[in-house]
């Protein structure tokens, strides 16, 4: 009963703090003197107003949940995986390269598809582990590691897209030369939309679930995350665990990267990893590490993102507003939180 | 100052910590408050020096109410708390921490502090050294800088929270006379404590609490006995224990050289059979939890030599020493001992080598810890965070956490801050491990404790380590006087290096 009351008032926070990162933003948007309502019908329509928007939506939401599965598995380990943005870069790299190395070869595009999305998922988990290594045995903070990480793999995508990888003649911020479309993840009809990265996500989603809640790894990474020292003393090898998670965190974010590669963009792009990495940590802080909260959340999250894109359209207002929702939206959550310790601690 | 508490009530969730507690304390007396552990003894003295605040009733100071909000509020009225684990800055010299706290942007000259402090501390022969740096002072000293500063601060009433524990038999009369020296200046010194024995001697009146509630009042001189089954609700009685070691060494130290910093411990050499209890004494700090970590791996000596069961593992981690059966448990039991926000049976499932297949069996995990629930009476369910278990439950979940067949356990301070019942029930498992051949290791800074438990003993004292005393053949004064560095060449001649055999 006690418990029950406890859940219920949490869940009245967590509202408080929705209701906060509105207003908040309501204020901004009077204050420019926009219509705030105008605006925030923009974004619902934006997200839900025809099937290409919907189907969009899903397109953001499969790397979302993907990275935010990965991140929880850190988040687990007690390890702040910053280096997430870079670890999605070096996935889509991986597969960009290894569908070059097969594109004019008798290889099968099916086969090529499998084996780049493999490549892509390899390669981010070694940029992962570098940054757990760096953390275990450089004694570098994770959090420092994994923003140096970030900025060679951008460093990397760039010097790829304008030099080896350069498209024959025009190289430019577009990307490099777009694969054939027998090297494209089927979609839905004529949306952007794939089946098959909505199956992987899903079942990304159950693995990660069930080893966060069910398995004996999950519980010793639970411990490792909550005191190593006691969890080391109770004989549990920690640094092999914390090089674990961020071998699984790299394993979603490599995924992430490379559908967007094969089932997205066809090609590799810039800004390929499109700031899923942070936004996937945020999530996971939103939804307090609960695996079971990923697919709801980020389907707002990636709804706010899709729905953004009209604001500029119609009301010539900046699309990142989404951005200052979103970044709100946690900030006032985690607020909330810190207010119900409060209230309630000092009971 | 007279102090009344009146109706004070104070819940902890479910736990009534205090209920209803009306007590008056006289000025000039000493007055203690005795109890077991979770009795509510703290409870009652935070409320009064400001931590906490009750959830009803009144404190009155000399016929008038007060609201004490704050622990700056509590010193306003005269109120100072000496708390368990010395509130001070460590880093810093002893007159900066005497000056700290002081109100007022009035520029005092250094000069005339150490004046002042000389002369406060002449009146109760302590002899601290204004320019030492607090982190060389022990526990002991720490303590009498404390009380030093809050009578600076003009406390009138002095609250002492457990300050028996950690320090020296000299240390503790040093201390005892200092409080009948401010009981005589009309000071009122609440003595908080769950050793009966510094009770009896120390205090005029004593108040017993039990489960939150005030049991009664009682004037000196005491009936131990009676005091006992106030505390308990029943009677104790110590059984007599005997030596179960067999021949057979199971652990050996050789040669063991470990540097950490500022002490350099040499030539360990040791040797400890199965069943056998070692108590490692001395002062806090004196290298005996450096000799234990090494003992496990969690330290890497210089040179020398561990071995445990004829395998050298000198060098390895303690996952390694684990796997060769010593277990470990330390003194910080949420630090280091079990993972806050984890559950009883969580500790259990991360623990247990059964059923590792890749799912959780929840179920089985879940009896497996009502059992050993039951079997180590533990206050708590499985889906209970260890973090909100008291004290002593929390130790005994450690060691229920234990597996069974242990070659040697060390342990550090593993009675610390329980009260006699759960030190007893402690105990008394130990034992049991240690009649089917486990050996035990551990530190103490009870004295009491170490010579009534251990087989033999080995004295700290400032990285020096004596050879074994056989713990029938010592007495409390020698023991006392050896921690404190007096007496070593007597005893043990001047020789820098000690050869331990392993028939003493």
């Amino acid at each position: 009963m006690k418990q029950a009351r406890t859940r219920s008032l949490s869940i009245l926070f967590q509202l408080g703090g929705l209701i906060l990162a509105f207003g908040f933003v309501t204020l901004i948007l009077l204050s420019i003197d926009a219509n705030p309502a105008e605006a925030f019908r923009l974004i619902w329509q934006g997200a839900v107003g025809n099937s290409t928007r919907i189907a969009s939506v899903f397109v953001v939401w499969v790397p979302l949940v993907l990275v935010t599965c990965g991140v929880l598995v850190t988040f687990t380990a007690g390890l702040w995986n910053i280096g997430i943005e870079g670890q999605i870069t070096l996935g889509a790299i991986f597969t960009t390269g290894v569908i070059r190395l097969f594109l004019d070869t008798p290889v099968h595009p099916v086969l090529v598809i499998v084996l780049s999305i493999l490549a892509g998922m390899v390669g981010a988990a070694i940029w992962a582990v570098l940054a757990g290594l760096l953390k275990v045995f450089g004694g570098v903070n994770e959090i420092f590691g994994g923003l140096g990480l970030n900025f060679i793999a951008t460093a990397l995508n760039i010097g790829l897209i304008f030099g080896a990888w350069s498209r024959p003649g025009v190289a430019s911020m577009s990307g490099t030369e777009p694969f054939p479309e027998a090297y494209w993840l089927p979609t839905f009809q004529n949306f952007r939309f794939s089946w098959y990265s909505i199956a992987l996500t899903v079942v990304g989603l159950v693995v990660i679930y069930f080893l966060l809640q069910g398995t004996h790894f999950g519980l010793r990474l639970k411990a490792v995350g909550k005191g190593i020292k006691s969890a080391f003393r109770l004989g549990i090898p920690t640094w092999q665990h914390m090089l674990l998670s961020f071998l699984i965190c790299g394993l979603f974010a490599g995924l992430a990267g490379a559908l967007q590669v094969v089932a997205v963009y066809h090609r590799l792009i810039p800004a390929i990893s499109s700031g899923y990495g942070f936004m996937g940590l945020m999530i996971g802080m939103l939804i307090n590490y609960q695996a079971i909260w990923v697919a709801p959340i980020a389907l707002f999250f990636a709804a706010l993102n899709i729905g953004g894109i009209q604001l500029p359209i119609v009301m010539k207002l900046d699309s990142t507003l989404t951005g200052v929702l979103q970044g709100s939206l946690v900030l006032f959550i985690l607020l909330m939180q810190g207010v119900k310790q409060r209230v309630l601690g000092n009971k | 100052m007279k102090i009344g508490f009146n109706q004070i009530n104070k819940h902890f969730g479910e736990v009534h910590a205090n209920a209803d507690i009306t007590l008056d304390v006289q000025s000039g007396m000493i007055f203690g408050i005795l109890g077991e552990n979770g009795a509510g003894k703290s409870t009652l003295m935070k409320i009064l020096s400001g931590f906490i605040q009750p959830d009803s009733g009144e404190i009155v100071l000399d016929g008038k109410a007060v609201s004490i909000e704050t622990p700056a509020d509590a010193i306003k009225f005269g109120i100072g708390m000496l708390h368990q684990d010395p509130l001070d800055f460590p880093p810093m010299q002893v007159i900066d921490n005497f000056i700290v706290g002081q109100r007022g942007g009035l520029i005092l000259s250094h000069k005339d502090v150490i004046k002042a402090f000389r002369e406060l501390q002449s009146q109760f022969d302590f002899s601290l050294d204004p320019d030492a740096y607090v982190d060389t002072l022990t526990v002991g000293e720490r303590q009498q800088l404390e009380i030093l500063r809050l009578l600076w601060l003009g406390a009138r009433v002095l609250i002492l929270d457990e300050p028996t524990t950690g320090i020296s038999i000299q240390q503790k009369e040093k201390l005892f006379a200092a409080l009948k020296v401010l009981a005589g200046q009309r000071k009122t010194i609440i003595f908080v404590s769950h050793k009966l024995e510094d009770v009896e001697v120390l205090c005029d009146q004593v108040a017993i609490l039990r489960k939150g509630y005030l049991v009664g009042q009682v004037d000196a001189p005491y009936d131990t006995d009676q005091l006992v089954e106030m505390m308990f609700g029943k009677q104790i009685v110590l059984k007599e224990l005997e030596s179960v070691a067999q021949d057979k060494v199971v652990f050996e130290l050789q040669d063991l050289y470990i540097e950490q910093y500022p002490l350099a411990i040499e030539n360990v050499n040791f040797s400890l059979r199965a069943g056998e209890v070692i108590g490692l004494a001395g002062m806090e700090g004196s290298g005996q939890d450096v000799v234990l970590r090494a003992c496990t791996g969690l330290l890497r000596p210089v040179s020398g030599r561990v071995i445990v069961n004829g395998t050298d593992l000198t060098g390895k981690n303690y996952l390694e020493f684990m796997q060769n059966g010593v277990a470990f448990l330390p003194a910080s039991r949420l630090e280091e001992g079990l993972v806050p926000g984890l559950t009883l049976a969580e500790h259990f499932t991360v623990t247990t080598e059964d059923k590792q297949q890749l799912f959780i069996d929840k179920a089985y995990f879940r009896q497996k810890s009502e059992q050993m629930i039951e079997e180590y009476h533990i206050i708590g369910r499985p889906e209970t965070p260890v973090e909100s278990l008291s004290g002593g439950n929390q130790q005994r979940a450690a060691l229920s956490l234990l597996k069974d067949s242990l070659s040697i356990i060390l342990l550090e301070h593993p009675t610390r801050g329980l009260d006699i019942e759960s030190t007893i029930y402690m105990w008394d498992k130990l034992k049991e491990r240690c009649k089917l051949g486990t050996s035990i290791f551990f530190i103490s800074g009870d004295l009491d404790e170490i010579l009534r438990y251990s087989d033999r003993i080995l004295v700290f004292f400032s990285g020096r380590v004596s050879p074994p005393l056989d713990s029938a053949t010592v007495s409390l004064e020698q023991l006392g006087q050896l921690i404190g560095g007096k007496g070593w060449a007597k005893e043990f001649g001047d020789e820098e290096t000690y050869e331990a055999s392993t028939n003493p």
